[in-house]
């Protein structure tokens, strides 16, 4: 048997935290994005994009990119859609949701672009942290 | 016409046996298997069954003569083979609306598997389906919160819901626990839960327990950024015992408590059910002594039945057996049952043990819980068999890692993923299984390991309690 390893995952290292359903398996490359968006599509559910400052990404409410697109069926106008929130929200992760409106859910909620956590971003994130662990202390 | 009262003992079927009758809506609809005691005509029985299950007595009375006996009684109409067994057969009852208390579960089981069941009549006696009427369905709370409100208040999305049961089941210190929890916590999973005989020992009181386990989902919710929960499990001696860990729970901020629904009681569970929605607790259920009740296939109660009153009484989780671990389950049997726990309309399915059309109305679904004995390479299977509303969970399979907890539940949260992903991308799981999780560990050292430790377990007893459509 191969030696014991550490798990490595830190509250004071903000790159631990996770975004949800794929973030525990390699960032997709653009085809595999493309077939997650296909399957979507397939299932009759409506595409809609959100974003936020990292920092934020425990919410429930990203911010919505426009609205809904209800009834898209073409996978290309989607992901062109995504490209264009990138654009216009530089260093924002950004997410696709797939809306059931039978099963009232999200059927899907991916995240398809996790912006780089530096800088600034990344002490505030810290700082955040260090707040949460003397709260689980002195609470 | 007014009747005359005549003292002594008639048989049953003639009052009870109606093959004629078609059953009315409102009408609550059982099927029995019913084994006679030799010598005894199936309408016979079957009447029987019916009678001593709704109004009727061994002999008449002549207080029966003040009722409409009609309009109250229980009437047996219809019988069928048994496919592969000579000696059993199964009998059709109908109820009228009139003989239950509106939302009451409790009231229509005394009925139906009340005294009848101790019958001499009869040598075995089993209740295999109920359908319950759209309007006995809206008398009863329901799912505290439901699958959709679940996976909003904990925002999860798109796949199952990952658990892990801590063991050893009793001995550990509250804070020796709470290190169990915490660590499979930020490896990835959702929940960790007490074990359905975890309650309050000398060895761990409550309150030490819920206190350092709420402690852990609060770290490893800082430290993941995603939220996670503990089944607290208030089953307790006393129905205000169970009211005062339930209300500490709360006060702490838990998200999920749990219940031991056959054990502690059908009104106590009712009640904490209604306590959850009130006070937006999630509410896990565990079946403990459901195998004393629905596994000999001759006699008691099969679980579809213990299910729909489960999702009647209220509960967002409820095991369901997993079909490829170490627990008793048929496949198709609990397909059925997960689809009972789900869907807002069922169909009548023979080959899924399904007898009858259910419509659950606006009642929300409860998850059903896979758990006991499945590890890593059964996921293929299990993400295919339930689907993303379920939550599995992976006791052994998760603490035994060779790394420890934090290793074991990353290793399921990247099986887990890996398996959504490759099935929305059309691949089939079931085929694919063992290339796809050998794909995923070339990045994930934890589920290597996993692999390579799990590789041989394989559970290949034959169940007991199988779908009669398969005994031939």
């Amino acid at each position: 048997m191969s030696e014991v390893q550490d798990y490595k995952s830190r509250l004071s290292d903000p790159k631990s935290r996770k975004m949800g359903t794929f973030s525990y398996i390699p960032d997709m490359d653009a085809d595999q994005i493309r077939k997650q968006v296909q399957y979507i599509v397939d299932q009759g559910w409506n595409p809609a994009i959100e974003h936020t400052e990292p920092e934020y990404g425990a919410s429930h409410y990203w911010y919505m990119w426009k609205l809904p697109m209800f009834g898209e069926t073409d996978v290309d106008r989607i992901l062109e859609e995504i490209e264009l929130c990138k654009k216009a929200n530089p260093g924002n992760h950004v997410r696709l949701v797939g809306y059931d409106n039978y099963k009232q859910t999200q059927g899907a909620n991916m995240v398809v672009y996790k912006a780089p956590l530096e800088g600034e971003v990344l002490e505030r994130m810290e700082s955040a942290a260090a707040v949460h662990a003397y709260d689980l202390v002195h609470k | 016409m007014a009747k005359k009262y005549e003292a002594g003992v008639k048989e049953y079927r003639e009052t009870y046996w109606e093959p004629d009758y078609t059953p009315k809506e409102s009408d609550l609809l059982a099927v029995f298997k019913i084994t006679p005691q030799p010598g005894v005509p199936r309408e016979e029985a079957a009447a029987a069954v019916a009678a001593e299950s709704s109004t009727g007595t061994w002999t008449t009375v002549w207080t029966d003569l003040l009722t409409d006996l009609d309009y109250y009684k229980g009437r047996a109409y219809a019988i069928e083979d048994v496919p592969g067994d000579d000696e059993a057969f199964y009998a059709f009852v109908a109820y009228p609306m009139g003989l239950f208390e509106e939302g009451s579960v409790v009231n229509v089981m005394t009925s139906i598997v009340g005294n009848v069941f101790g019958f001499k009549a009869v040598r075995g006696l089993r209740l295999e389906d109920i359908r319950f009427p759209l309007w006995f369905v809206t008398t009863n709370p329901g799912p505290p919160h439901g699958i959709q409100v679940e996976r909003d208040k904990l925002d999860k999305y798109g796949r199952p819901l990952l658990g892990c049961t801590i063991k050893p089941k009793l001995g550990l210190s509250a804070k020796n626990y709470g290190r169990a929890c915490y660590e499979g916590l930020r490896g990835g999973l959702d929940f960790t839960k007490d074990d359905e005989n975890v309650n309050s020992q000398p060895f761990m009181r409550w309150r030490d327990r819920f206190l350092f386990v709420q402690e852990a989902c609060e770290k490893a919710e800082a430290e993941t950024g995603e939220r996670k929960g503990h089944y607290l499990n208030v089953t307790a001696p006393t129905v205000e015992e169970m009211y005062k860990r339930a209300e500490f729970a709360k006060e702490i901020g838990a998200r999920i408590i749990m219940s031991d629904y056959l054990t502690l009681g059908w009104a106590a569970h009712t009640s904490l059910s209604k306590w959850c929605r009130d006070n937006g607790i999630l509410l896990h259920v565990h079946r403990a002594m459901h195998g004393v009740i629905d596994r000999n296939p001759n006699h008691g109660i099969n679980f579809r039945v213990l299910t729909k009153m489960l999702r009647l009484m209220g509960g967002d989780h409820l095991h369901s057996g997993t079909v490829v671990g170490k627990l008793e389950g048929d496949r198709e049997a609990t397909l059925g049952w997960i689809d009972i726990m789900r869907d807002k309309y069922i169909k009548e399915d023979r080959s899924r043990g399904i007898f009858f059309d259910q419509d659950w109305g606006q009642m929300p679904g409860v998850i059903p819980v896979a758990s006991g004995g499945i590890h890593v390479w059964h996921m293929p299977a299990l993400v295919s068999i339930f689907g993303d509303d379920s939550c599995l969970q992976f006791g052994g399979g998760t603490l035994g890692h060779p790394w420890g907890n934090a290793a074991g539940a990353a290793a399921n949260r990247v099986a887990v993923e890996a398996c959504v992903q490759a099935r929305n991308e059309g691949r089939e799981l079931e085929k694919e299984g063992k290339d796809i999780l050998t794909n995923a560990a070339k990045h994930s050292p934890e589920l290597k390991m996993a692999m390579e430790t799990w590789k041989e377990i394989k559970f290949e007893f034959d169940t007991v309690d199988k779908l009669d459509v398969s005994h031939k």
